[in-house]
């Protein structure tokens, strides 16, 4: 039997690679953008584990609005990456350190 | 269902919306040199819907869309401030825009858009509805950073701000789920009414935990502060004065909801937990902004410093503190309008004027402009009788009646601190060599006139603050 705590605990682990997939990474940024995708998608298994066991709708609704939100957000995060490739010729995080201090 | 009443509610927002859009097609047709037509509509749109904000506001609270839209007095006065500062800033950056070929229509409509997002987040009366004007402000925001589409730096900002922007968004979000998990319900007022017989408390203070460090992610508050001074380095100044100034009411404004109207019954916890940000934010700001040399670095240190000030209204929980602190993020928005400005007004084409070297001697260059400055710095610094002082009084004082009097002393040693690199632009601006040509024949008449008005206004609100911390007092008394 499945039960609210076996999703809230799958939640949890994705939300915890997620995090740790933006501290730890220090090359790539694309992988940077997967993590933060990948933190969206543990909210949303929150979200829609809760909706079914509370038997309340507006958290699937909510989940919609994420998953809109997250497309914007990628399209934007994508269009920067491209302004930092073309501007910089890398995209690995270790070299993006023009400002310190 | 959707009834008139909610409409009319909405309508100051419906009409910005459709505003934008319609100013988004003008611009299309317009060729580069009347691009002044999409900047006066862009400050008559913000004019019409202030207009729009103050004469329709209702007397009682007013709720459209089954309570997801609040319209109350809180939304009114940051409404207002926010749409203000807007206005300035688009009137400020247009010379620098023109300078560097930026002067493009996008940089409207994305203010426009990010002021929407304003309105509508201090507007939330659910989580989804801070969630979506959150990000409509956020996204508006990474885009602005990276509107300078040639420059390394920029870009750099931009995908910096990004990351940690969505990551905080992203924390916001699951601490969201958390709560939505123990009270069964999105809706702000019926989450405040369910905490308190919650099944899963545990649950509900997890949740609590993850949206103080969303909020304070977008606040720039200590330890989360890592993206603001490369954001504002980094970014066009035009663009570092308007994320500097209006996203902070946008900021006190979610604070305001999610903690007060939502997550009230839960006083006791967050107000430790903010009581600790305000403590990192105070230390770290006024010290780290003594070593920096860059201007636009040194005040987004001095920006985390004050959100440690306005950590103190927030952290004492009751009305009063509340009207403190919106007193106090009015008060900052306003101060740092001045001072970007003057980092605008002396910034020519290929000249950035960012670096505190570039005011050396400013006073015999630009004597007007070195005293606006001088005021701005005094303001930042709490020096009497200037807005800035009046303001951290009214916070001190939320601290103290909240008995967290050993916070109350942090800040002040805090602003003793933060005196010394508030009087050094002073010092090199009136008492070092002047370099560089005068200028002040070149810089543009709206820019002086709105300049001087936003300057002379600290000074002015030092004074005469009675009306406007009524009014903030009134708004949080209904």
């Amino acid at each position: 039997m499945i039960t609210l705590s076996h999703y809230i605990v799958l939640g949890t682990i994705l939300f915890c690679l997620s995090v740790a997939g933006v501290f730890i990474n220090r090359k790539n940024v694309i992988v940077l953008l997967m993590a933060i995708e990948l933190m969206l998608l543990a909210v949303n298994m929150n979200f829609v584990a809760f909706s079914r066991f509370l038997g309340d709708a507006s958290g699937q609704v909510f989940v919609f609005f994420i998953l809109t939100v997250a497309a914007a957000e990628s399209a934007i995060g994508l269009a920067i990456l491209t302004l930092l490739f073309r501007n910089r010729s890398t995209i690995n995080v270790a070299e993006i350190d023009s400002m310190k201090g | 269902m959707l009834s008139l009443n909610d409409i009319l509610t909405l309508l100051p927002e419906l009409y910005l919306t459709g505003a934008v859009c319609m100013l988004l097609l003008i611009d299309v047709f317009l060729k580069q040199d009347q691009r002044w037509v999409t900047h006066w509509l862009a400050i008559l749109v913000l004019a019409v819907t202030g207009w729009l904000v103050v004469s329709g506001q209702p007397a009682t609270p007013a709720t459209a869309f089954g309570g997801m839209f609040v319209r109350d007095g809180v939304a009114e006065v940051l409404k207002v401030f926010a749409l203000l500062c807007s206005g300035i800033v688009l009137v400020l950056s247009r010379p620098y825009m023109r300078d560097r070929e930026l002067h493009i229509g996008e940089f409207y409509t994305l203010i426009l858009f990010a002021t929407l997002g304003i309105m509508l987040l201090v507007s939330a009366g659910s989580l989804l509805m801070v969630y979506l004007g959150l990000e409509l402000l956020t996204l508006s925001s990474y885009a602005l950073v990276a509107l300078n589409r040639d420059s390394s730096l920029s870009s750099e900002a931009a995908i910096k701000y990004f990351v940690l922007g969505a990551l905080a968004s992203g924390m916001l979000l699951y601490g969201m789920s958390m709560i939505y998990g123990a009270t069964g319900t999105l809706d702000l007022g019926a989450i405040r009414a369910a905490s308190a017989t919650s099944a899963h408390p545990t649950l509900l203070l997890f949740g609590l935990v993850f949206l103080i460090v969303g909020i304070g992610f977008k606040f720039g508050a200590a330890p989360f502060h890592m993206w603001l001074p490369d954001v504002y380095q980094g970014a066009p100044t035009a663009v570092t004065t308007f994320i500097g100034s209006a996203p902070k009411l946008a900021a006190f404004g979610m604070a305001y909801r999610l903690l007060d109207s939502g997550m009230g019954g839960l006083v006791v916890h967050w107000q430790e937990m903010l009581a600790v940000l305000a403590v990192l934010s105070l230390a770290i700001g006024n010290i780290v902004a003594i070593a920096q040399k860059n201007l636009k670095r040194m005040l987004a240190y001095s920006t985390i410093s004050h959100m440690g000030y306005l950590f103190l209204g927030l952290a004492n929980g009751t009305p009063e503190g509340y009207a403190a602190a919106m007193f106090y993020a009015i008060c900052y928005a306003l101060m740092a309008t001045t001072s970007f400005g003057i980092i605008l007004a002396l910034a020519r084409a290929g000249f950035e004027a960012e670096e505190i070297a570039d005011l050396k001697g400013l006073n015999q260059r630009s004597p007007w402009f070195a005293g606006l400055m001088a005021l701005a710095m005094f303001s930042l610094a709490g020096v009497p009788p200037l807005f800035g002082f009046f303001a951290k009084v009214l916070v001190l004082k939320a601290a103290i009646d909240a008995g967290m009097l050993w916070l109350a002393i942090v800040a002040i040693v805090a602003a003793i601190v933060g005196l010394y690199y508030y009087l050094h632009v002073v010092k090199v601006m009136y008492f070092d060599k002047p370099e560089g040509e005068p200028l002040s024949a070149q810089v543009d008449p709206s820019l002086r006139l709105v300049l001087s008005a936003n300057a002379l206004a600290l000074l002015a609100l030092g004074l005469w603050w009675g009306p406007l911390l009524a009014w903030c007092q009134r708004a949080f008394a209904a």
